[in-house]
């Protein structure tokens, strides 16, 4: 009886943990949705701002935001996924591999902030792509790096020894054998890893602060090596510098609500895919 | 019957770091016989046959001395050997059915493409041929081009078997191919394997004593990582030579 008793307070308590965690979420979708809403419109999506950032739209920052991430991933995606093979398949399995890997896990763990000043040193000034989109992707990209290598790596390690040697019981080389048997098995992990990565460069404010953001623009961005109003950084000059905070706190909180839905948007079509994939595979 | 020499191990040695776990053995395998390895687990059985085909050197920290020659040559210790040749004259069946997370198709056309093989309609061909020499045709044929995970385990180890022979192997190894399979899939894989000695020649490596008296011409009994008896399966199971494989078949220890 006295078990009983002690199991079910246990999962009473567990119970209470995921319901506060899921209020907390549910709060802050309430909040943003409720607010947002009040002025989101078409004109809101697909205007540029006008009069001092309190009127028109906020259609660049939306813009400037994908470009940032698709610039961002594109640079990560390969760069991070060979260097998680190279860790996963050719490096020395020893001491060496394990700073290597230990390096990596630190570089997740350096601040943002820093990432946006590196980006600024090295895209900026000697590289001399000026603040720009480019810089800014790169910035971003070099951010979500460790986070790409990880969640590859981990994808790699849980494909089957067996499948492996199969392969390499038929002929094929380690290569052949990483191309058509280990990867396409690894994709839905990396996938994953692909998602939060989409999240974290959507909605990181810090390393573009240097290398890319614009303040205030009018207009889209014309290229690579022009500025761009991102929706994160919007947000924080909507709320910081503004001369009208009534009117520019709404649109804030409208921007917040586009920046959620894009995330989470773009994170469903991942999952969408990465289900596909494992249906076929798994 | 005819008494080609397939195979040649010579001396071989092997070391898993500093544990040595094969000493000495040496012996020969038959062309179109079917060879059984039997002995209790640990005794280096499946060391050896991976030797063979040289998967022995995925292993790290491991070490091999010896010869084993195959057509002439040493495939063994030689780091020069083209090792992706030798894998594909001398195929391999694994304990668990490994197929690849693809489609049953794919699963046999796989071996083709690595070897550089690009005609389809040679490669539709030798699918339909494999799928038929391992006795899994009937049972697949409307579903080529489903996922091969969705066969049962006794299937899903006559499409390994069959992705094996498309690559047109010599030599077959078997390790411990129905360990675990229910005995009707046993039994058809068993049956499969005495058809196939006709083409090709086999060995395996089995915990299964009534197996290795079913399936096999000669058989080789290892102990400890030494080869203790080898000899025509009839002998070894109703006269062995030495008591230590009369105890392990009269079932007193393993």
């Amino acid at each position: 009886m006295k078990k009983n008793i002690a199991q079910n307070l246990g999962f009473l308590s567990l119970f209470a943990c995921m319901a506060t965690t899921l209020l907390f979420l549910g709060l802050i979708i309430y909040f943003i949705a409720v607010r947002g809403f009040k002025v989101i419109s078409w004109e809101f999506l697909t205007q540029v701002p006008r009069l001092n950032m309190t009127a028109g739209g906020v259609a660049p920052a939306i813009v400037g935001t994908m470009y940032l991430t698709l610039i961002a991933i594109c640079f990560a995606l390969p760069l991070g996924l060979a260097c998680a093979i190279y860790l996963c398949e050719y490096s020395p399995k020893g001491f060496l591999g394990n700073i290597i890997r230990m390096s990596i896990n630190n570089l997740a763990g350096v601040p943002s902030v820093v990432f946006g000043l590196f980006g600024f040193a090295v895209f900026v000034k000697f590289f001399k792509f000026g603040i720009s989109m480019l810089s800014g992707g790169l910035s971003l990209g070099i951010l979500v790096l460790p986070m790409i290598i990880s969640a590859s790596q981990e994808a790699l390690m849980t494909v089957p020894v067996s499948i492996r040697e199969a392969s390499l019981a038929l002929g094929a080389t380690k290569w052949q054998t990483i191309k058509k048997i280990v990867l396409p098995a690894a994709l839905p992990g990396v996938l994953t890893g692909v998602i939060l990565s989409i999240g974290r460069v959507a909605g990181e404010t810090a390393p573009i602060l240097f290398t890319a953001a614009a303040f205030y623009m009018r207009g889209f961005p014309k290229s690579i090596f022009s500025e761009v109003l991102a929706l994160p950084y919007h947000i924080y000059a909507l709320m910081t510098e503004g001369t009208h905070p009534d009117k520019q706190t709404a649109i804030a909180y409208g921007c917040s609500l586009i920046l959620l839905v894009l995330v989470l948007s773009v994170s469903s079509i991942a999952i969408f895919i990465r289900q596909r994939q494992r249906s076929i595979h798994g | 019957m005819d008494k080609f020499i397939r195979i040649k191990a010579e001396k071989i040695n092997f070391y898993y770091g500093k544990t040595q776990a094969l000493k000495n053995v040496s012996f020969d395998i038959y062309a179109n016989q079917v060879t059984a390895i039997i002995g209790p687990s640990g005794c280096g059985k499946s060391t050896f046959i991976r030797i063979i085909n040289r998967m022995h050197e995925l292993i790290p920290n491991t070490r091999c001395e010896g010869k084993i020659i195959f057509d002439g040559e040493d495939i063994c210790c030689d780091p020069a050997m083209d090792v992706v040749a030798v894998r594909r004259r001398i195929g391999m069946v694994f304990q668990k059915p490994n197929p690849f997370p693809k489609s049953i198709f794919e699963n046999i056309a796989y071996g083709l493409k690595v070897n550089g093989i690009k005609d389809k309609h040679y490669i539709e061909e030798k699918v339909v041929d494999s799928l038929k020499k391992a006795a899994l045709w009937d049972e697949v044929k409307e579903r080529l081009h489903e996922s091969a995970l969705k066969l049962s385990g006794g299937q899903q180890q006559r499409l390994c078997i069959a992705r094996a022979l498309a690559v047109e192997p010599e030599v077959i190894l078997f390790d411990e191919p129905c360990a675990s399979l229910d005995p009707i899939s046993t039994a058809k894989i068993e049956e499969l394997i005495l058809e196939l000695k006709k083409e090709y020649t086999i060995i395996i490596v089995t915990h299964n004593m009534q197996q290795a008296a079913r399936v096999s011409d000669r058989t080789a009994f290892f102990l400890l990582g030494e080869m203790i008896e080898m000899g025509d399966t009839q002998q070894i199971f109703t006269a062995p030579n030495d008591k230590r494989t009369e105890a392990y078949i009269t079932g007193r220890f393993g």
